[in-house]
């Protein structure tokens, strides 16, 4: 299969084109997704796929679909959420306002998680939280909220090991198949286009939540990650990641301590 | 032991496994049995991902070769075994490193066999063998096939000494290549691939 360089024009060509950013992406990963959306647009090769896109702006936005993908779960790694509600919240209460950034939010399944813990918590009021991905349809979805019912049972049992007080059904109302959250959760929430491969710092924030996003980008994406965090978070502020990601052999380690290092909790030096 | 058509072509360079139900079982009867200069094996086995599973520690001591839960863009290595974290797909970098994704289930699992077979087929074509052990699902199947389509071979438990025999019979089924190994002689044919000129 030495179809590589053609996968290389057709990601620099969305680049050039499209501004969307996959030259430093883990290419196993985008293959494996430029296949699927290359067999969904009815293509045959990269190459022509690659002419598709190039005269077809929708054609490209359904690649893009394709590309982004990501499947996540309200409250995934419960102890994630535990260490947040159990550790960082008591120091997050003796400020008078909390901005929390939920980089790369894709369907919004974690703005809802840390929506609902704060609302528990009494904190959602002073909170604000910018929740941001390169993909405008998981922007509207995590906006809209609606979820399968069939997931909500998994997504109870996480909430419920986070620490959860209240019962997870309260928060959303059941609809032919679907679970619509709550709008009174997102009446803080900013949903916004951002891309941690090419946007700035927008604002300065108390908590980073960013998680399984790290895990497909090279090195030096990491590190200009990781960078956009470091300079967004206000001195002792809070960075939290993904299970298999850690902050060892980052550019930026020593700007952060283990704040509980067995839930990838980071604090900001 | 070895049918003389698994006979090494090309060197092996990897070996990737799919496990199932009974897999963590089989497992204890192949990984153990392999030496600690072996080319990287990478495993995948269908887990609960509300459960942390603990395969990479329950391995490790019992094993010659170093085991390991796959990191992100870690290097893969001759004499490591790389297991999929839970709930996460393993995959195979062009350069030969692994790599994790939360992309959607596929054949209602993550990790999914047929996601890692598929992409160590491309880093590693001829070199690469596969290893379809016992389970109730039809994942395996189509990457045993990609894996033949670029040169590599796929071995799969035989099916009556299997606790469920589903999965290595789809790939039977699926690719006319593929050989089936008792249990008990897997890591031995695995051996013999990798000594064979």
């Amino acid at each position: 299969m030495d179809d590589d360089i053609e996968l290389r024009r057709l990601i620099d060509t969305i680049y050039s084109r499209y501004h969307y950013d996959f030259r430093r992406y883990s290419s196993a990963s985008v293959r494996r997704r430029a296949v699927q959306g290359m067999i969904a647009l009815g293509c045959k090769t990269f190459s022509g796929l690659e002419e598709l896109v190039v005269q077809d702006p929708a054609a490209f936005t359904q690649l893009l679909q394709y590309l982004t993908v990501q499947v996540s779960d309200l409250f995934r790694d419960p102890g994630y959420f535990r260490a947040f509600r159990e550790r960082v919240v008591p120091v997050l209460r003796t400020y008078p306002s909390i901005k929390l950034w939920v980089a790369g939010c894709a369907n919004g399944e974690e703005v809802y998680s840390f929506a609902v813990l704060l609302l528990e918590e009494g904190l959602l009021d002073r909170t604000m939280i910018y929740a941001t991905d390169i993909n405008p349809s998981a922007l509207q979805a995590a906006e809209a909220g609606i979820y399968l019912l069939d997931r909500m049972r998994a997504f109870t049992a996480n909430h419920q090991a986070s620490g959860g007080t209240c019962s997870l059904s309260s928060y959303y109302t059941a609809n032919y198949g679907s679970a619509v959250f709550d709008r009174t959760l997102r009446k803080n929430v900013v949903f916004s286009d951002h891309s941690l491969a090419t946007d700035a710092v927008f604002s300065e924030v108390q908590v980073v939540s960013c998680r399984n996003v790290l895990i497909y980008f090279e090195r030096e994406l990491q590190d200009r990650a990781v960078g956009l965090f470091h300079d967004a978070l206000s001195l002792r502020g809070f960075l939290g990641l993904g299970a298999k990601e850690t902050l060892r052999f980052s550019r930026h380690e020593m700007g952060f301590d283990a704040f509980d290092a067995e839930e990838r909790w980071y604090r900001r030096h | 032991m070895v049918p003389a058509a698994l006979g090494a072509r090309a060197g092996v360079e990897a070996v990737v496994v799919g496990g199932s139900a009974g897999a963590v079982a089989a497992l204890g009867e192949v990984l153990p049995k392999l030496p600690a200069d072996f080319p990287p094996v990478l495993v995948v086995v269908h887990v609960l991902p509300s459960t942390p599973h603990l395969l990479a520690e329950l391995f490790a001591p019992r094993c010659a070769m170093r085991v390991l839960e796959a990191e992100s863009f870690a290097a893969i290595e001759r004499g490591c075994v790389y297991f999929a974290p839970a709930d996460y797909h393993l995959l195979v970098t062009r350069d030969r490193r692994c790599a994790l994704s939360i992309e959607p289930p596929v054949n209602f699992s993550r990790p999914s066999i047929d996601v890692l077979f598929e992409s160590a087929a491309v880093a590693f074509g001829p070199s690469l063998v596969g290893v379809v052990l016992t389970g109730a699902s039809h994942d395996g199947a189509e990457g045993a096939r990609v894996i033949a389509e670029g040169g590599g071979r796929t071995l799969v438990q035989e099916p009556a000494t299997t606790e469920v025999p589903v999965m290595p019979a789809a790939v039977l089924a699926a690719v006319p290549s593929a050989h089936a190994v008792p249990l008990a002689g897997m890591a031995s044919a695995l051996r013999a691939m990798v000594m064979a000129p």
